[in-house]
């Protein structure tokens, strides 16, 4: 790198705070676990046709902030409980707004917009596995939809990979309970908030639109990782 | 023996402007309805199932759905239109023996609608906040039900739907808004009656 670039980005860093420095204030034991709200890779408009502008700006900007949010309260309680009886009264407070950020979390990041490769599944491993398990990628989407569509309330539809069969299998989570039994490789939120301003009580609408925007090249990169660990 | 969607005794806007008209028409004709033909269907299925296992696999369904007709045929009779547009007798709760059992057991009916609307907002997804009357201790409480599960431990008194399609093309994300304007449209009257006969 030649010394004239390498001066210019000292430079730079020197005249704008680095997003890494730690202001005095927050190095108390409690802000030390702050979460925050990640920002969205893309506008909230452009997950468009498929996914109102409305909901994504509601969707992050309001029910993941209430998350985040619920989380950094609920753990600041817990570090102050007392007693084991404390911390599991904390508990249903910590899945649901932990699960709640986990999981919002990666919705965003396996969503994307088509202009950024949103519902277009490359041949590679991914493909591969889900031809293998289901048969076709129609018969995946197919099972997916069917089977999140019936969840009885709130909750979540996933793509997982099973660690110990190797497979991958679509299970579901209820509420906002994080998926443990298998690494996430791809989830779609099925509460009423994440589509009812746009397809009302069609949900199977819903579910059809998605595929348009549901980020693949995220999904393998999640699979190939969880193959490897395993 | 079919279940049939029960007819609302009021107009869909009657709730306005506390409860929309594109909501009540959608909450009726859409969820209460797919409630009704997936209970009539899963008994169908019921009855023609030979074994244990079989009745065992249908049970989600029967709950799933018959909560949900149960559930959604409480809440339309424990709603009415508002006293206060000059609609009806919605909001108004009289003198009587379910006034001075919740003036006893929360201080007040203030108070007894704060706490109400936040032990109905704190559940974890989706479910029905209730007023409920239990029968051996013959006390007053507040409690919820999780997803379409219906109220079992109780008699119900008044239901309270916290699905979000019950709120959200009105009151979006913020759902204390919509707990706070809906006591506007609740039948008191109705609910004196449960309590009355319970």
């Amino acid at each position: 790198m030649s010394a004239v670039l390498t001066a210019a980005r000292s430079a730079v860093r020197a005249a704008r705070p680095s997003a890494r420095a730690i202001p005095a204030a927050s190095l108390s034991l409690a802000a030390r676990s702050v979460h925050t709200l990640p920002k969205l890779d893309y506008a909230y408009d452009a997950l468009e046709p498929h996914i109102s502008g409305q909901i994504m700006e509601l969707h992050h900007s309001k029910h993941h902030q209430a998350y985040v949010n619920g989380l950094n309260a609920a753990e600041q309680s817990y570090a102050k409980a007392p007693s084991p009886k404390e911390q599991i009264k904390l508990q249903s407070a910590l899945k649901f707004n932990g699960g709640g950020h986990i999981n919002h979390s990666l919705f965003w990041k396996n969503l994307a917009p088509q202009a950024q490769g949103g519902g277009e599944l490359a041949a590679g491993p991914l493909k591969d596995a889900l031809v293998a398990d289901f048969g076709s990628i129609d018969a995946f989407k197919k099972k997916m939809n069917s089977v999140t569509a019936a969840i009885q309330g709130s909750g979540w539809g996933w793509l997982g990979y099973n660690p110990d069969t190797k497979k991958l299998e679509i299970v579901t989570t209820p509420n906002q309970d994080p998926l443990l039994t298998h690494v996430p490789i791809l989830g779609i939120d099925i509460w009423e908030h994440a589509f009812y301003l746009q397809y009302h009580n069609v949900k199977a609408d819903y579910l059809t639109a998605i595929w348009n925007v549901i980020n693949f090249k995220e999904a393998e990169r999640r699979f190939v990782e969880a193959a490897k660990s395993a | 023996m079919a279940h049939v969607l029960p007819d609302l005794p009021y107009g869909y806007d009657a709730l306005e402007p506390f409860i929309s008209k594109q909501i009540m028409e959608l909450h009726h004709k859409k969820h209460h309805q797919t409630y009704v033909n997936s209970l009539n269907a899963a008994e169908q299925a019921y009855a023609k199932a030979s074994t244990p296992k079989e009745r065992i696999a249908l049970q989600s369904a029967l709950k799933f759905n018959g909560g949900g007709h149960i559930n959604h045929s409480l809440f339309w009779k424990n709603l009415a239109p508002a006293s206060s547009e000059g609609k009806g007798n919605g909001g108004v709760l009289r003198d009587g023996a379910l006034k001075e059992a919740i003036v006893k057991t929360w201080g007040s009916v203030d108070k007894f609608i704060a706490e109400f609307n936040a032990t109905t907002a704190a559940i974890q997804g989706s479910g029905w906040g209730w007023l409920g009357y239990h029968p051996t201790l013959k006390i007053l409480e507040i409690t919820t039900t999780a997803n379409q599960d219906p109220l079992l431990t109780h008699v119900p008194i008044i239901g309270v739907d916290i699905w979000e399609h019950a709120f959200y093309l009105q009151y979006l994300n913020v759902k204390a808004d919509y707990l706070k304007a809906i006591w506007n449209v609740i039948n008191w009257d109705e609910a004196e009656k449960r309590f009355a006969e319970a």
